[in-house]
């Protein structure tokens, strides 16, 4: 028998806001979340400017800042992601004893988690120790004798993306199946599907879901760069990320943790939980096409939404809106606009459709979750989040992008869309929680 | 929604004994060791020397024409999944784009793939004439990485390095357009991509899956960050016996480099197109260490006791059902001590009796790859009937009670175990059945 699972806590930490609340007020404001890098010196760099979360606290979220503060900048907003998500939903954190009724054995992790930034305080500096220039080769001894004696265990051990779910663990004792998965921009989505299905098999009754990913340093940054990803409109980082314009040049980096409790509906019940929402649906696909770029016909991206929609037993007519994966990159907004006219048919310009990267930027890992969790709220105040900085629509996507400004409407069932790069379309499918 | 059998009709494994599984499975059985001193970089500035490497190989051989380009954004982690998914796929039966597109006898859409990876760590070298590049009085300059750094990397220099890309690229070889994922669980990795990959045949979102896992650990960058955990033998001077899992005298592990995939499949889609099948996947089950010492498994081994206990009631059987146990078995004293003491509180009195039969003194820690190859070991010794010797176990250390097989053994081999765990908590549970031939 499968259970049916729904959502009964949700917490954040992004760009523009280390609450929910805060997010969804700045969110629907379109208060951009954009402005020049701090993390390192990106002054030269081809993109200057990022979308960072600032003067975040970890000690607000946890009384054992001993043993969290070795990890890496993503794992602690996860800590603060799910430390508010667990309160929300009534899960006794960091306590030994939990009263709460909830069998550790049961609750689960799944995160959509990203590899740490490198110990940038070395890491560079030994590669210019070690390198012989004349010979055009490495110096392994010295390069082995240099990092023996300056990298730090800790630092090096919580780089692996195994670590935010480890602290995560320890955060709220989960004892139940876990995993973090890494597909790219569609991670946290693609383990928030998993592990709904974890739950409606009954393999799990509460799973801490969610992604946290922080690419905000020389290494990512280069790499986006190098792949021309990234936006370069230095002169106004917060009009940058445009989603469906055509002056669209490019996402704008951003960082930060997602995390929802997804519970089956008896386990809630039994406790008493606030339901947030119902989880109905999840399609997954691959494109199988390049590592370079999505497919022309937007094959995998159609083939997972309409693997949600059959999940979810519903028809593409009873989509209320669409929380896009809207990058503002040109290739992105163009096939997942065809995407959607190629499900949507008729519908297609009658289905509204945003995209909140226009004002918290890419999340990377984190983003399908963060993203999730602004559809929670749509369905909640039946209010859409904008697309903002849409003046300049590409003809070509023609589509109802919500632009500019946040809309009431009735919206009972909601869509999120994200692709990664390398081809992994994951679908979600989220309902107003109905008995 | 009734949920599906599935079981395993394809498997292939590259791993420091060799580029194939027969390979891999003649090494084990002659308790031949791959453990040698590290060759792909110098590692004399390192506390562990050692390694586990893989013999040469050409990455072109194993690549249809239409990706052969590609070659060039394939890191080693990569190369290596793809051979060894090359290697499942033929065994299976099964004809892909990439084997023959002219013979393909598969449906794409119904096909998935799960692999369990790690993070995949940059080459240095590659890296180093950019950084070369960037020394403003003899320190690394931001400033200047902006300017010169940025512009002489190789355009696509992230594809190279993303954990989704050993996925990505198998997907386009074979065609592979079901569901996609890759696990990141560090050296539980692989058991977890099997799970899921199972999970997605039984819910019906699939009727056939490539899972499996892969890693290069041998890595400066990744030596390093294993020898500063305190995880890597000291004892260099004797590859041969260096890694000694469950011995009173282990000193610590060396890590290696490898990948081993299976090919998954819904019982009735094998049976309808007469395919061999390997095993069945009965059981799966996992948890997580909640110790503030992270980097190892808990003292007490609860995490890997919940997993097992978890794996026998979803294959429904008890521990005397089991005839064999791959345990994780790393060499680290207390890491294999808290294993034992886990494997022993889940299957009671039972524990003593099975033969178990670690892997690693033979082929290193071969990362997120490990789970795989184990499971690949596993499939073929229920197939032979025989379980190879331990290496490297003389005296057991106290506390381990396991019945280490430290001789080959005939055994028809009804239930096998597999068992791991990773630094950072996951721990898992896989058990195998032979196929019995009856349909449910």
């Amino acid at each position: 028998m499968n259970q049916r699972v729904v959502i009964t806590g949700s917490g954040i930490v992004c760009p523009i806001g280390h609450d929910v609340e805060t997010m969804w007020k700045n969110l629907l404001a379109g208060n951009s979340g954009m402005d020049k890098t701090t993390t390192f010196d990106a002054s030269t760099c081809p993109a200057t400017f990022s979308a960072e979360v600032k003067d975040f606290d970890l000690s607000k979220y946890t009384k054992n800042i001993d043993l969290h503060k070795t990890g890496n900048r993503h794992t602690a907003f996860c800590i603060g992601a799910a430390a508010q998500a667990c309160t929300q939903a009534g899960i006794q954190i960091e306590s030994d004893r939990p009263t709460d009724g909830i069998d550790r054995r049961k609750m689960g992790i799944y995160l959509g988690a990203g590899e740490g930034s490198v110990d940038n305080d070395h890491f560079f500096d030994v590669l210019v120790q070690a390198w012989n220039d004349n010979e055009r080769q490495m110096d392994w001894k010295k390069w082995g004798d240099y990092a023996f004696s300056n990298f730090s265990e800790m630092k090096e051990l919580e780089q692996e993306p195994v670590m935010p779910a480890s602290h995560i663990a320890m955060l709220t004792g989960a004892r139940g199946p876990s995993r973090s998965c890494l597909t790219a921009c569609a991670a946290s989505t693609q383990a928030i599907g998993e592990a709904y299905m974890m739950v409606r098999s009954g393999k799990a009754n509460i799973m801490i879901a969610g992604g946290a990913h922080s690419m905000i340093h020389p290494l990512g940054v280069m790499g986006f760069c190098r792949l021309t990803a990234l936006s370069t409109r230095n002169d106004s980082p917060k009009t940058a990320s445009r989603p469906f314009t055509a002056s669209r040049d490019g996402f704008v980096l951003g960082e930060g943790a997602a995390v929802v409790i997804l519970e089956s509906l008896d386990s809630a019940k039994k406790r008493n939980a606030k339901i947030l929402a119902e989880l109905i649906g999840f399609g997954s696909s691959g494109d199988a096409f390049r590592v370079t770029d999505m497919h022309e016909d937007a094959r995998g991206a159609v083939q997972a939404i309409e693997a949600a929609l059959k999940d979810a037993n519903v028809s593409y007519k009873d989509i209320d809106y669409i929380s896009t994966h809207g990058t503002s990159t040109a290739e992105n907004d163009s096939i997942e606009t065809k995407a959607i006219k190629k499900v949507f048919k008729e519908e297609a310009k009658n289905t509204p459709a945003s995209s909140p990267k226009s004002v918290f930027g890419h999340l990377i890992g984190a983003t399908g979750c963060a993203e999730l969790i602004t559809c929670i709220m749509a369905i909640r105040d039946n209010t859409l989040p904008p697309t903002m900085n849409l003046n300049d629509p590409d003809p070509e996507l023609d589509l109802d992008f919500v632009p500019n400004k946040p809309r009431k409407t009735d919206v009972n069932i909601a869509m999120k869309e994200s692709f990664g790069f390398g081809g992994q379309n994951n679908v979600l499918i989220l309902k107003r929680f109905d008995e | 929604m009734t949920s599906r059998r599935v079981v395993i009709t394809g498997f292939g494994a590259i791993t420091p004994l060799g580029i194939t599984s027969n390979d891999l499975w003649t090494g084990l059985t002659n308790a031949s060791c791959a453990i040698d001193t590290t060759k792909a970089f110098d590692p004399s500035g390192f506390t562990c020397k050692l390694a586990g490497e893989v013999p040469d190989f050409k990455i072109q051989k194993h690549l249809p024409k239409f990706h052969r380009k590609a070659a060039k954004l394939m890191c080693r982690d990569i190369q290596l999944a793809v051979v060894a998914a090359e290697e499942a796929i033929i065994s299976s039966g099964l004809i892909t784009k990439g084997i023959d597109p002219d013979k393909i006898n598969v449906d794409s859409e119904r096909f998935a793939i799960n692999i369990g990876a790690g993070v995949i760590c940059c080459e240095l070298d590659e890296l180093s004439p950019a950084v070369a590049k960037c020394i403003t009085n003899n320190k690394f300059d931001t400033k200047k990485w902006g300017t010169d750094g940025i512009s002489s990397i190789t355009p696509l220099w992230l594809l190279k390095y993303l954990p989704n890309m050993p996925a990505c690229h198998i997907a386009i070889i074979h065609d592979i357009q079901g569901p996609n994922n890759s696990i990141v669980c560090a050296e539980a990795a692989a058991h977890l991509a099997i799970t899921e990959a199972a999970s997605v045949i039984s819910r019906n979102s699939a009727d056939i899956a490539l899972a499996g896992g892969c890693d290069a650990k041998v890595n400066a960058i990744m030596m390093l960050r294993q020898c500063l955990a305190g995880r890597t033998t000291t004892q260099n001077d004797d590859p041969q016996t260096a890694l000694r899992p469950f011995d009173a005298d282990a000193k610590g592990s060396v890590f290696g480099e490898g990948s081993a995939m299976l090919v998954l499949e819904d019982l009735q889609h094998a049976q309808d197109r007469n395919a061999t099948i390997h095993a069945e996947l009965v059981g799966s089950g996992s948890s997580n260490n909640i110790d503030p010492s992270y980097k190892h498994l808990e003292a007490d081994g609860k995490s890997i006791q919940y997993a097992i206990e978890n794996a026998l009631e979803d294959a429904g059987i008890t521990a005397e059902d089991i005839d064999l146990i791959m345990p994780h078995g790393i060499g680290i004293p207390q890491d294999d001590l808290a294993e034992a003491i886990g494997i022993q509180n889940a299957l009671g009195n039972a524990a003593e009796k099975i033969p178990t039969w670690p892997t690693k003194s033979m082929l290193s820690t071969t990362g997120a790859a490990s789970g795989a190859i184990d499971v690949v070991a596993a499939v073929m010794a229920m197939k032979n009937g025989l379980i190879g010797p331990a290496k490297n176990i003389d005296n057991k250390a106290a506390g381990c009670k396991l019945n280490i097989s430290t001789k080959p053994q005939q055994k028809d081999i009804r239930y096998a175990l597999c068992c791991s765990y990773t630094f950072g908590g996951n721990t898992t549970a896989l058990i195998l059945k032979k196929f019995d031939g009856q349909v449910k």
